[in-house]
């Protein structure tokens, strides 16, 4: 399993090289001359030249990558174009907000969802089964930065329930914000559960384990709820990767001090290092996600355990 | 056997399945809402324009008619500028239709070669081809399309372009998938006996047989791409005004929602049933295509 744990990690290594360099070639497609902007329109031409030198814009892109790259492995993202901050501080003071909502949300949506999902299943075609489906298709379909505006216009501003934005007030500030993210992960994770759940109950195994007289919620807990699990286990990590796309917009919504709302402001202002910082940091992020996910594979089922033996 | 008498049998047999998923599909009543709704709403974005005259009535400013709430003469309210909302709804769905549908026809197109070549060919353009995926994956796709947008600039164009560039791993991975599970079927083997090259072999013979599973990600990619261009759109990076796009429309009630909330309340719907609706004609037709499911 170590062996496997290792490998794993030292395959996201190009992965995330990839990443990089994909996303520096499209960013340096972006118009506009950072060394312009930096210094303002009122600038002599002498001058911009100068700062273009020494920032090193006007090497070969794959030099200025690879200067990108080498930095990055020392903890160095390069300097914001917008206040001239190191881009790394500026990221990380974002990421335990972004992380933390994201956690919250991922939690209570698979908490709530898996539950569900089971139940609908083993109750199938019944009006909690059609209801909690009817719930989950809306959910699906219903835009997170949709909600969080309604969330926040019935329960902040005319019921003062919660704040209306920021992470000031507490376990209050998550409340809002982690439903907007957290509902549509919730329904497809539900939805995920309950066709797998009812693929697995109609297998020839559960009818032994019936026939021989196990209780029925024995049945469903012990022998089908874990073969149903790994569909679900898929679908969660796969959620989880929206979870942290989703969050640039609700955090836009919410004023939430985190990496989704540092990106869209950056990217507003061509500021191309800190776009760089945050989606390399949350496609890390998602990366380990994939990786947590793929080691529970092996915690539910031990086929996919001994294969690494 | 001569030519003919096998294409027609090859033609009759494709009908009855054809027939056979519409009979199904037909049962399906979500399914059926989600046709009806997506069938009314392309009309409605086609003939937008003997609705609502666009320069006149979607565009044209009249300041006296500001923030009127929803009332006979304007059903779904006014903005701030005085703008009737369900005119600016109506001739919005345009914008999202075209931006979702072309961005989808332009990454299953690109998609669609790639994971063919891959699952064809395997070795080693398969191993370039996929991991190139399997980076593009890791970087959720809002965010992808995002990135494109602040490199390109925000425009309806770059919009498109971003929404299909970022699903492009995804129909690759796809195709790929399904032309590997028929490549080394008989009647594959058989065109190749009789000296059909890889284009025919691929188009002809592979392709038609993966359709199943390629219609219903179609129908679900739609789905996703309505979502991400109201997204985008509704953090400027999209369609710009005074183009009404639902997003846009959405972001721009936001900042009145506490006494006008159905400015936001409105649009949102329009994004939200649209999505629905592909969402259950996506599940429908993915039921009715396979029915070893039901």
């Amino acid at each position: 399993m170590l062996k496997y744990i290792t490998r794993r990690i030292l395959a996201m290594i190009p992965v995330v090289i990839g990443i990089t360099f994909i996303v520096f070639m499209i960013m340096k497609m972006a118009p506009g001359d950072p060394a312009r902007m930096i210094l303002g329109d009122n600038a002599t031409p002498e001058a911009v030249e100068a700062l273009r030198e020494e920032m090193g814009l006007n090497d070969n892109y794959l030099v200025q990558y690879g200067r990108y790259m080498i930095n990055l492995c020392k903890g160095d993202m390069g300097t914001s174009y917008k206040n001239n901050r190191p881009v790394v501080d500026e990221v990380m003071t974002r990421v335990p907000a972004t992380f933390k909502l994201a956690f919250v949300s991922a939690i209570v949506s698979i908490l709530i969802a898996i539950p569900l999902g089971v139940l609908a299943a083993v109750k199938q075609g019944t009006l909690f089964d059609n209801a909690s489906m009817v719930v989950s298709l809306i959910g699906i379909s219903m835009p997170a930065f949709w909600l969080a505006l309604m969330l926040m216009l019935k329960f902040s501003l005319q019921l003062k329930w919660f704040p209306v934005q920021g992470a000031n007030d507490g376990w209050r500030s998550y409340v809002l914000p982690a439903i907007a993210i957290g509902f549509m992960n919730m329904a497809a994770i539900a939805r995920t559960t309950r066709s797998s759940m009812l693929e697995t109950i109609r297998q020839d195994y559960i009818r032994t384990a019936r026939s021989k007289g196990i209780s029925e919620q024995e049945v469903i807990s012990h022998h089908a709820f874990r073969n149903a699990l790994i569909p679900t286990v898929t679908i969660v990590g796969v959620q989880l990767g929206g979870l942290l796309g989703g969050a640039v917009l609700t955090e836009t919504v919410f004023a939430w001090p985190g990496l989704g709302r540092l990106m869209v402001e950056a990217v507003n202002a061509r500021d191309v290092p800190t776009v760089l910082g945050c989606i390399v940091i949350l496609s890390i992020g998602f990366s380990i996600v994939n990786l947590v996910v793929d080691l529970l594979y092996g915690l539910i089922d031990p086929r996919v355990r001994t294969m690494y033996h | 056997m001569n030519g003919t008498v096998d294409t027609n049998k090859e033609v009759q047999k494709k009908n009855s399945l054809a027939w056979d998923t519409w009979k199904r599909l037909l049962k399906n009543k979500g399914a059926m809402f989600g046709l009806v709704f997506m069938v009314g709403l392309v009309l409605m974005a086609i003939f937008a324009d003997f609705l609502y005259d666009y320069d006149t009535q979607v565009i044209a400013q009249n300041i006296q008619d500001r923030l009127i709430h929803p009332c006979m003469a304007h059903p779904f309210g006014t903005d701030e500028f005085g703008r009737d909302l369900l005119a600016r709804i109506v001739h919005g769905s345009r914008m999202s239709l075209v931006v979702s549908f072309t961005s989808v026809a332009i990454s299953l197109a690109v998609g669609g070669v790639l994971g063919a070549i891959s699952g064809y060919f395997g070795g080693m353009i398969d191993d370039i081809i996929m991991r190139i995926t399997d980076i593009l994956l890791a970087i959720p796709m809002t965010l992808f399309a995002i990135v494109i947008v602040a490199a390109l600039g925000p425009n309806t164009q770059n919009l498109a372009l971003a929404l299909a560039a970022s699903s492009i791993p995804i129909f690759a991975r796809l195709v790929r998938g399904s032309v590997i599970t028929v490549r080394d079927v008989e009647y594959v083997e058989a065109a190749r006996a009789i000296g059909a090259n890889h284009f025919t072999i691929i188009t002809k013979h592979i392709l038609p047989n993966c359709m199943a599973p390629i219609i219903v990600q179609v129908t679900l990619r739609i789905a996703t791409a309505i979502y991400n261009t109201a997204a985008l759109s509704f953090l400027g990076m999209g369609v710009q005004a005074p183009a009404p796009e639902w997003g846009g429309l959405l972001a721009a009630g936001r900042s009145l929602i506490r006494d006008h909330s159905y400015l936001s309340v409105i649009p949102g719907l329009a994004i939200m049933l649209t999505v629905l609706a592909l969402n259950l004609l996506g599940d429908g037709l993915r039921d009715a295509l396979d029915p070893r499911l039901k």
